[in-house]
């Protein structure tokens, strides 16, 4: 990361600048009539979770672990294989590409030739998620002391083994064990397409407005992902993954005359599939009514909830810190972690249901789990700081001593999140608001393969677009 | 080196379970249905049709419940199901792409099925013969964007009497995802008008789930062939001969009060495909089939 003080400030001057821009483009209507009616509701729910059936809600639970623990083990294990090659631009490009489409996107594919199966719910997750570790796994590669891989001379399989391998091996461990948490909330929100995790549940619940007994299923999700340091060892880990591929076999009855179908049919757009119509025609009404649309709104929700993340995560990191807060940093600690545990698809649903579908629920939803996690890294952060004897106290303390030091850092993470919250942002179109993922959830509902696979390449390369605008902030001069 | 050999044992579990993971035989005879109303009741709306067919049929019929139309039509395609509750488009999407698979039964009201508009009373919009035009303008809601009666037929009323389509006619247009629902975002006035299933309207009202000094009825469609059971066309080579006309027969037996109140219909009619050329042809109409 390039560091002098004016490209911090120019960088983040740009991300505020660009949300200014956006909006006045963008949709705020609060379209929902009874705003603090039915937050009253949902809070009078929070105080009083009711479970109606045990089972169904271990069941739930036990499913949502099981792809969780099998789509990030894949995942890692796909990862790890692609990283050993990431010096070759095409794995790059396959991985990126991978990590591009959304786990929900990546289901809706899959139901289409698997159905609704257990195999679809672990590709789904193993998929993007060995596209995110083959980048991060590289990338520990490349930081690895080479020194030790001179000296024996050895370029191949053993000398990798022998040299870079045990090195990067703790900070694999490290960030693998990370990622099964985030593997949880994954799997949780896959329920929201069909599959039977506790998303399921949740989606059916809090839309017909059952909020007691969808709280005590959310409920079960923060209980299993905040305990995860207890119980989520690393030696546990193997007996979890053979536990979940036990309790939930990937198996499903795969027709390979429609998988075959699905390539050569399904896919081809309508005009040469049918015959009818013309290819031009076909492809200008998708670009003009759909995807540009879909690009901009999803543009637009990015770049302001990325703005809000920042401004977040610099109010809220100092309650998550002993410099600030002292001992009372207990509450915001459970307040961040609610923020990050909660996944930002169901955020969205629940901003939908009390605001309405406008851009304000996802900017919500992005700007609360985003500023969870960065304020929660920062906080960590800023509290291993050794401060002099005569160091200022409160804002001064904030302001002039620990803000100036943690700032390269957290723009960094900020930026590491900008691909995150556009792939959110696109995918929270299937909550009605307007961007991508409304017009391929369309797609989807009316069985247009072919305008669905048009439109997630779309949501792909801009995707794949964010991901290197990001990389060049991170190290160029601006 | 002794974590990589744990991670080696963990990774060879891993991909043997992965490998003796077979598929199951299956003689297990399934359904489904299009997840149209409040869908904390489908599971005990269909448990109770599931156990009807199992006691007619003579075979474990088990139902499974799914989030989406389109969800309802793939798990068709795919041999998830072999039966389903559909409404009339997604009957229709089904059967083209199942080739063989036939329209059993339809209920007897869905041989002249209507969609209500409906309106929340700030509108002052009033009930009519003719089609309200003045709801140009405002915000509209759907229900699903794969149901007939929540978004087809009115889709294609709006279009027919405004000549624009939906998003051109109003300030802002919503899927509200089942009938349930559109009526309670009417009512809220979330939105200020929305399209509905009649006989979901109906059924809501008669329970008192309705409050009528927010939201009424202010135009209805023309009549239209709506819901259908469809089944495959392969069943008979799966479970036996005649399998199909059985089934059937079971669907159109089906009297009991308590079995139709989960649809809501007071009984089974006998079905084609042919009966559903209508919503075929106004759903290519409207640029929502290929």
């Amino acid at each position: 990361m390039n560091n002098t003080a004016s490209h911090l400030r120019n960088v983040s001057l740009l991300i505020l600048l660009s949300a200014v821009v956006c909006v006045p483009f963008a949709d705020f209507e609060i379209t929902a009539p009874d705003f603090w009616g039915e937050l009253a509701l949902i809070g009078h729910a929070a105080l009083n979770p009711e479970v109606i059936s045990w089972t169904e809600l271990l069941v739930a639970l036990a499913n949502t672990l099981s792809f969780a623990f099998q789509g990030v083990a894949l995942g890692a294990m796909t990862g790890f294989l692609l990283a050993l090659a990431y010096r070759f631009s095409i794995v790059r490009s396959i991985s990126a590409f991978l990590r591009a489409i959304h786990e929900l996107f990546w289901a809706l594919i899959f139901i289409q030739v698997a159905g609704l199966s257990s195999l679809t719910g672990l590709l789904a997750l193993a998929i993007p998620y060995a596209g995110t570790f083959a980048k991060v796994f590289g990338e520990i590669f490349e930081e690895t002391n080479k020194a030790p891989a001179k000296a024996i001379r050895n370029g191949g399989l053993s000398g990798f083994l022998y040299t870079t391998l045990p090195l990067a091996w703790k900070r694999i461990v490290d960030y693998t064990g990370y990622r099964f948490e985030c593997g949880i909330r994954s799997s949780a929100v896959l329920g929201f397409v069909g599959l039977p995790t506790l998303g399921f549940y949740m989606e059916t619940l809090f839309k017909q407005g059952e909020y007691s007994q969808a709280m005590a299923m959310l409920y079960a999700l923060f209980v299993v992902i905040g305990s995860a340091r207890l119980w989520l060892k690393r030696k546990l880990l193997p007996f979890y993954i053979v536990a979940a591929f036990i309790w939930l076999p990937p198996t499903a009855d795969i027709s390979w005359l429609l998988v075959w179908q699905f390539f050569t049919y399904d896919i081809v757009p309508a005009p040469l599939r049918t015959g009818y119509g013309d290819l031009s025609a076909w492809l200008w009404m998708l670009l003009s009514r759909q995807a540009v649309p879909g690009v901009v709104n999803t543009v637009l929700l990015t770049q302001i909830s990325l703005a809000a993340t920042l401004l977040l995560s610099l109010v809220l990191f100092p309650f998550h810190s002993k410099l600030f807060a002292g001992k009372s940093k207990i509450l915001g600690h459970g307040l961040l972690v609610v923020m990050r545990t909660t996944p930002e698809y169901l955020l969205a649903f629940l901003g939908v249901i009390v605001i309405g579908p406008s851009m304000l629920p996802g900017i919500f939803a992005l700007g609360v789990h985003n500023a969870g996690i960065l304020a929660h890294l920062i906080g960590r952060y800023v509290d291993e700081f050794k401060l002099r004897d005569d160091a200022p106290r409160g804002m001064l303390l904030y302001l002039y001593e620990v803000l100036p030091r943690v700032y390269k850092q957290f723009l960094a993470l900020l930026l590491y999140r900008w691909e995150v919250i556009q792939r959110e942002s696109a995918i929270l179109g299937i909550l009605g608001i307007s961007t991508l993922g409304f017009y391929i959830d369309s797609a989807f509902e009316e069985l247009r393969m072919d305008r669905a696979f048009v439109l997630i390449l779309i949501t792909a390369l801009l995707n794949i677009g964010t991901d290197a605008l990001a990389r060049y902030l991170r190290n160029r001069n601006v | 080196m002794q974590r990589l050999t744990s991670f080696g044992r963990a990774a060879f579990a891993l991909l043997f379970v992965f490998f003796v993971s077979v598929v199951q035989a299956k003689e297990v005879f399934t359904f489904t249905a299009i997840p149209d109303q409040d869908e904390t009741q489908l599971q005990q709306r269909f448990g109770k049709v599931a156990s009807y067919l199992e006691k007619e049929l003579g075979i474990e019929v088990k139902y499974i419940p799914v989030k989406s139309y389109a969800a309802a039509i793939t798990a068709f395609r795919n041999n998830q199901v072999q039966l389903a509750w559909f409404g009339g488009l997604s009957g229709v999407r089904a059967r083209l792409l199942v080739p063989g698979s036939e329209a059993l039964a339809q209920g007897y009201e869905d041989q002249f099925f209507k969609t209500y508009l409906i309106a929340n009373h700030k509108t002052g919009l009033q009930a009519a013969e003719k089609f309200p035009e003045n709801i140009v303008g405002g915000s509209f809601t759907f229900g699903s964007k794969g149901s007939t009666s929540g978004r087809l037929m009115p889709e294609f009323y709006i279009r027919e009497n405004l000549q624009k389509s939906p998003d051109d006619a109003f300030r802002r247009v919503g899927f509200s995802g089942d009938h349930s629902r559109t009526i309670s975002l009417v009512q809220s006035g979330a939105y200020e008008v929305g399209a509905v299933n009649y006989k979901v309207w109906e059924r809501e009202l008669a329970e008192g789930k309705i409050d009528t000094s927010k939201v009424q009825v202010i135009w209805s469609t023309p009549e239209y062939p709506d819901y259908q059971w469809s089944i495959r066309g392969d069943v008979d080579k799966t479970y036996g001969d005649n399998f199909k006309q059985r089934v059937q027969q079971a669907l159109l037996g089906m009297n009991s009060p308590e079995l139709l109140a989960a649809f809501p219909r007071q009984s089974f009619v006998e079905a084609e495909n042919d009966f559903y050329q209508p919503i075929e042809d106004t759903a290519r109409k409207i640029g929502l089939l290929d």
